[in-house]
């Protein structure tokens, strides 16, 4: 069984790691915060367990140890175990009945001064489709998110591509190794209204106009002409409506 | 230049988008209609013969006065929320109306003919007991407040404090009443439970203490329910345990001993439980009151009992009665009682209070409404007709808070429903085809028609069209015989029986469901109440879910709807189902709810009757199906495994996921733990179930395409933290996906505090909070994009949907407090979107979601302007032209409703608080109608010109070539 596998005895695999506050990417003004979270602890490791059954009863076993570094940055690494022969045929069996795969932490402070009470009870669990993770040749992506305080309150699985389309893994030993990419991600801090920017652009324009003396002109100063021409044309136009009735007067 | 191109680009926009009523459009397309709640104080003026005022005053700390003839609110004022504007007390005399509020924080005198403020005094602290009118010398002069510790005077044309005096050995005397009888002196009345009665009287010209008695009553607890004062000075009590009338002399000096009566000795006996209840009645505050009282032993039974000499006699017995009042006109003051007649009406009838005649002619029937409640108040209003007699009105508070106003010999002049004072929560149904596009529906829609074969559906297409060409002339017979009528007398009246769905899908059926356990429904188009349910034994508390499971499109099935009632305590609901448009209860049969119910879920799965299924989960995540016929459980059975749902336990912080087995019990799949300690959780929403997106992306300034993170599962959370020191409080929000749990966006507003509103809709998410730091209202737009190529362009999937979303927000200053928040929503989702923000002040801002972009570039350039991005630009405008509901507002505005018509253009909105409001708005303009001063006449004409002109040419044309081949 898998409880009973000892971690030491184990071929651990060091996954890929990286990313953390991660970036917002595209976000157009998400400005980070500059709270600093100041950490200075020599990190710690908590189980990342997993379980995939035909019967769909979660019965959770040891996937991998999470190693989190304490600093400014939270650093995580996966040290995980390869699947055994059993384990890939019970993976295959499960995508075949288009059962669940889940995966769950405890849930745990990434924070120094909670080091204390840093493991609170309970898990915190979530799932992807078997198949989807046979399919995609067991490469997942994990991501914990933490709240402000920096502690976890939610994992997410999922698996690139994420579809399941029904291809057949022959291979054994693409069902060996996970290719995880697991990150921490703590929230964004959301922008507030810039008030200051604005102002200084306000601002800008105003001195462009004050350099621009044609700006500056009074609206008589800029369409004198215009003016001028429309009041002689309306003065022509109203004499020359005044010959019939003169004519009319003479006749 | 570039500066001006950018005005010009925002001012086109804003052309673009403005949308005002025209002066001729007010009252076109809406209406409002003005509440006041449970009435808890209600007096006639009786001042003068012809006046109509009804000064009343409500739970919903609301004061106003009434046209007694039509119903109609002549003023209205509206005092704060809560406790602060809690009416204590209201006290009428001549023109002026004297009200004390917020427990006795206020004093307050109201001018009655147009309501306006006379004079306002702040009272010192201490809880309100009691007030009176305390008149000197038949003249009403001044008014006394009670408070718990002190008793102040204070003049009543000015409203100055006259005196306030300490009441002696406050800490263990319960002082609860106020008694004042025009002879110069006040007494206050306390009581020490169960020991002894404290009386002290107070001289009203300097606040002396003339007197302190206090007398032995070891069978007494509470002052204020059992005792008044009746005749000149006799206080008058009454015990259910001992079964006794107590009365006491209160000027004599010697008599420090309360006399015991016996109900016995009058052959009267007090309902087991039940507590008695003693009502006398003072005419003028000036002079002491009546000698006569009623006495209620029980529900329903009163008898009106005399004190004369001493001696307590009875004068009429009323059994059974369920209600009865005094009133008083000039000189003679008349009782009102009303007794069950039979199983569906009332009398009421008149009787003279110092004999207990019944006058004659003075039956007034009242109709009980079979779907309505039980008559609780009793207020009357007589008056002396020209021969003398006394006439009466009467107006009849139920228990489901209808006023209805009667006159002799049984008219009702007018019924108020205030229960719509309190609307909790809403749906719009579609109203259901006329008999003739039923037929035709009918003649198409079933799918054993194709069986019929060739013939008989020749025949049914032509006795169809018989039906058609049938209803088609009675219409025009219609109009005809309307045309010959003058015009006033044209009826447009709804009715139930004339509902029909109009051209456009504008006029629909809305199912208001109120606190009270009331139901209605009205007609969107007029707000006329076409029908109303009330429920019995509603908690008070409750909360309710009303789910549309069918609606009117499938005939002949009636459209069904499902009523959730949910003990707030306890978590126990039951269902109730009726037809949206009848209002009538549904004989379907309900399943039994034993266990407490946490989550609902309609499922787009229908049954063979084109009821959409609804699961209730219960506390041991059980799930029941409604309907849970055997077609239903086969197709739960097949779609299991794609029925997902979540629960939310806000005090513990923690969402789950669940997900349905085939025995119908559930898995738990996710799970996402909030720490409370830090933040707890305030909101969640996810996306409405009608809504539709017309466009999957958004087409950038160089034409290559954005696409919208559309997500129908996707749930937006809203925490708020539990540190409320305002540099460290925050709001956060969490887009969580309700399928997988994934996070799929969290988000920190720091300095920021609740309450915070919310619109969760297509690919967005607006919010309102309140900046603790800068101390205003800013809103944050927030949306999500799966960036330039669509992941899977055919179906959204929440389990193949591996690449997060891109996040933009951006967040702009709203400079004005917030009640509510809703999105429009149009049939096909084409339409622009605008955000309806209903403001405390009443009014209700349409404002455009292109102000709300989180794309809104800072600096402009060739693109944006392109895209027609508006520069950004901290803060919100708020244009008067933008308030939907120009001078109509709505009181303490609590929720917006939104709903689709057939109209892509329009959407219906309606406005619920103490008011409702219904409207229609257009947020690209009506760009799929012709205005209403749409020139018929010139189009048509230049059209048939045109035509003859064709002709005509062709003519000559013709004549000419002919000609010319002649030559």
């Amino acid at each position: 069984m898998a409880t009973m596998r000892v971690l030491s005895l184990i071929l651990s695999v060091l996954s890929s790691v990286t990313l953390l506050w991660t970036q917002s990417g595209e976000c157009n003004n998400g400005r980070r915060s500059g709270e600093a979270v100041d950490t200075d602890f020599s990190g710690f490791s908590v189980p990342l367990e997993h379980s995939f059954e035909v019967d769909d009863v979660p019965r959770f076993s040891l996937r991998g140890v999470l190693q989190f570094r304490g600093g400014r940055e939270h650093g995580v690494y996966l040290a995980q175990n390869q699947l055994s022969e059993k384990d890939r045929n019970t993976l295959k069996d499960v995508a075949a009945v288009d059962g669940l795969y889940r995966i769950r932490v405890p849930r745990v402070s990434l924070q120094a001064d909670r080091q204390t009470e840093r493991q609170a009870e309970g898990y915190l669990t979530t799932f992807v489709r078997a198949c989807s993770l046979v399919e995609s040749h067991l490469s997942d992506v994990i991501t914990l998110h933490t709240d402000v305080s920096g502690c976890v309150v939610g994992v997410s699985i999922v698996t690139i591509p994420g579809s399941c389309r029904g291809i057949e893994v022959e291979d054994e030993v693409d069902l060996e190794v996970f290719n995880t990419t697991i990150s921490v991600v703590a929230p964004v801090t959301a922008p507030v209204p810039e008030t200051a920017p604005y102002i200084e652009r306000m601002e800008q324009e105003m001195e462009k106009k004050g350099k621009n003396p044609q700006e500056q002109k009074s609206f008589f100063a800029k369409y004198w002409y215009l003016i001028l021409g429309g009041a002689v044309f309306l003065m022509a136009t109203s004499s020359a409506q005044t010959p019939p009735g003169g004519a009319r007067e003479q006749s | 230049m570039a500066w001006l191109v950018v005005r010009l680009a925002i001012s086109v926009s804003l052309l673009y988008t403005a949308s005002a009523v025209f002066e001729d459009q007010v009252g076109k397309f809406d209406w409002r209609q003005q509440f006041i709640g449970k009435v808890r104080f209600a007096l006639f003026d009786t001042h003068s013969q012809a006046s109509k005022k009804l000064l009343v005053a409500t739970d919903k700390n609301v004061f106003a006065s009434l046209n007694s003839r039509t119903g109609d609110l002549f003023w209205r004022h509206v005092d704060k929320i809560g406790p602060e504007g809690h009416i204590d007390a209201l006290l009428m005399y001549g023109q002026d109306a004297v009200v004390v509020t917020g427990n006795g924080r206020l004093l307050r005198s109201w001018e009655t003919t147009v309501g306006g403020l006379k004079w306002e005094t702040v009272l010192d602290t201490g809880s309100f007991q009691a007030a009176a009118l305390v008149g000197v010398q038949d003249f009403v002069k001044y008014v006394a407040v009670l408070k718990k510790s002190a008793i102040s005077l204070h003049d009543l044309s000015s409203g100055s404090q006259i005196w306030v005096e300490n009441l002696p050995d406050s800490d263990t005397v319960q002082y609860q009443t106020i008694y004042s009888g025009g002879n110069g002196l006040v007494f206050v009345f306390g009581v020490v439970p169960n020991s002894h009665i404290v009386i002290v009287e107070y001289k009203i010209e300097d606040g002396e203490i003339m007197r302190k008695k206090s007398v032995e009553a070891a069978w007494m607890s509470s002052l204020e329910s059992s005792c008044t004062v009746i005749s000149s000075g006799i206080l008058l009590c009454v015990d259910q345990i001992t079964q006794s009338l107590y009365t006491l002399q209160l000027q004599s000096a010697e008599q420090t001993e309360i006399r015991q009566i016996h109900l016995q000795t009058l052959d009267l006996e007090v309902a087991s439980g039940f507590q008695p209840v003693l009502t006398s009645t003072q005419p003028n505050p000036a002079q002491p009151p009546l000698s006569e009282f009623f006495l209620q032993l029980s529900p329903d039974h009163h008898i009106l009992l005399q004190l004369k000499d001493g001696l307590i006699a009875p004068l009429r017995d009323f059994n059974p009665s369920y209600l009865a009042a005094f009133a008083t006109s000039g000189e003679r003051t008349v009782a009102a009682v009303m007794s069950p007649k039979n199983d569906t009406a009332c009398s009421i009838n008149l009787f003279s209070a110092d004999t207990g005649r019944r006058h004659l002619d003075t039956t007034i029937i009242y109709h009980m409404d079979p779907n309505g409640g039980k008559p609780n108040r009793l207020y009357v209003h007589a008056f002396l007709k020209k021969d003398d007699s006394v006439g009466y009105r009467v107006m009849v508070q139920t228990e489901d808070l209808t006023l209805t106003f009667l006159q002799q010999p049984g008219r009702v002049v007018w019924v108020r429903e205030e229960a719509l004072a309190d609307v909790v929560t809403m749906e719009m149904v579609d109203l259901p085809f006329t008999g003739t596009q039923a037929e035709l529906e009918g003649e198409f829609g079933k799918k054993a028609a194709i069986q019929d074969g060739l013939l008989p559906m020749v025949l049914k297409r032509l006795s169809s069209q018989f039906i058609l060409l049938q209803a088609w002339l009675a219409h025009l017979w219609k109009l005809f015989y309307d045309a010959r009528k003058p015009r006033s007398s044209v009826k447009n009246e709804v009715t139930i029986d004339t509902l029909s769905r109009d051209e456009f899908n504008l006029q629909k059926m809305m199912v208001m469901v109120t606190a009270s356990g009331k139901l209605f429904g009205i007609d969107s188009k007029s707000g006329t109440i076409l029908w109303k349910q009330y429920l019995e034994n509603i908690q008070p508390d409750s909360v309710f879910k009303l789910i549309v499971q069918r609606t009117t499109a499938h005939f002949p099935h009636p459209p069904q709807c499902t009523l959730l009632i949910k003990n707030k305590d306890t978590g126990l609901g039951n269902l109730y189902v009726f037809n949206p448009i009848f209002g009538k209860k549904s004989q379907i049969s309900v399943p039994a709810l034993p266990r407490p119910v946490l989550q609902t879920l309609l499922l787009p799965v229908i049954d063979q009757d084109y009821a959409k299924v609804l699961l209730l989960i219960d506390d041991q995540y059980k799930v029941t199906a409604f309907p849970s016929t055997k077609n239903v459980l086969q197709q739960l059975q097949d779609t299991a495994s794609s029925i997902f749902f979540y629960l939310v336990d806000s005090s513990q912080g923690k969402l789950s996921g669940f997900r349905l087995r085939k025995d119908l019990s559930t898995e738990l799949i996710w799970e996402v733990v909030i720490p409370t300690e830090v933040q707890k959780i305030v909101a969640i929403k996810g996306k409405r179930a009608n809504e539709h997106v017309h466009s999957q992306g958004r087409v950038m300034g160089d034409r290559s395409v954005l696409y919208k993170y559309l997500n129908p599962n996707l749930l937006a959370v809203i925490t708020e933290s539990t540190d409320t020191h305002q540099e460290r409080s925050f709001v956060g929000i969490f887009l969580i996906d309700g399928v997988t749990g994934r996070i799929v966006h969290e988000a920190v507003q720091r300095k920021a505090r609740g309450p915070v509103h919310f619109v969760h809709s297509e690919n967005w998410m607006v919010y309102v909070y309140w900046n603790s730091k800068f101390r205003r209202n800013e809103f944050s737009v927030l949306e999500l994009f799966e960036g330039a190529e669509l992941y899977n362009s055919t179906v959204f999937s929440s389990l193949d949907r591996p690449h997060p979303p891109q996040v933009l927000q951006q967040s702009y200053i709203f400079p004005a407090p917030i009640s509510t928040l809703e999105a429009t929503l149009t049939e096909k989702g084409i339409t622009s979107r605008h955000l309806l923000v209903g403001l405390p002040s009443g009014n209700i801002l349409s404002l455009p979601k292109m102000f709300l972009d989180p794309r809104r570039p800072e600096v402009v350039s060739e693109q944006s302007r392109e895209e027609n991005l508006i520069p950004y630009a901290p803060e919100m405008p708020i244009r008067e032209e933008w308030f939907i509901n120009y001078n109509q507002t709505v009181s303490r505005i609590r929720g917006i409703h939104t709903a689709p018509s057939g109209l892509e253009s329009t959407c219906l909105v309606v406005a619920y608080g103490l008011d409702i409001y219904q409207t229609r708005v257009f947020p690209s303009k009506q760009f799929d109608v012709l205005k209403d001063d749409y020139d018929y006449v010139l189009i048509s004409s230049v059209l048939f010109g045109l035509f003859f002109a064709t002709m005509i040419s062709k003519r000559l044309a013709e004549v000419k070539l002919l000609n010319r081949a002649w030559r």
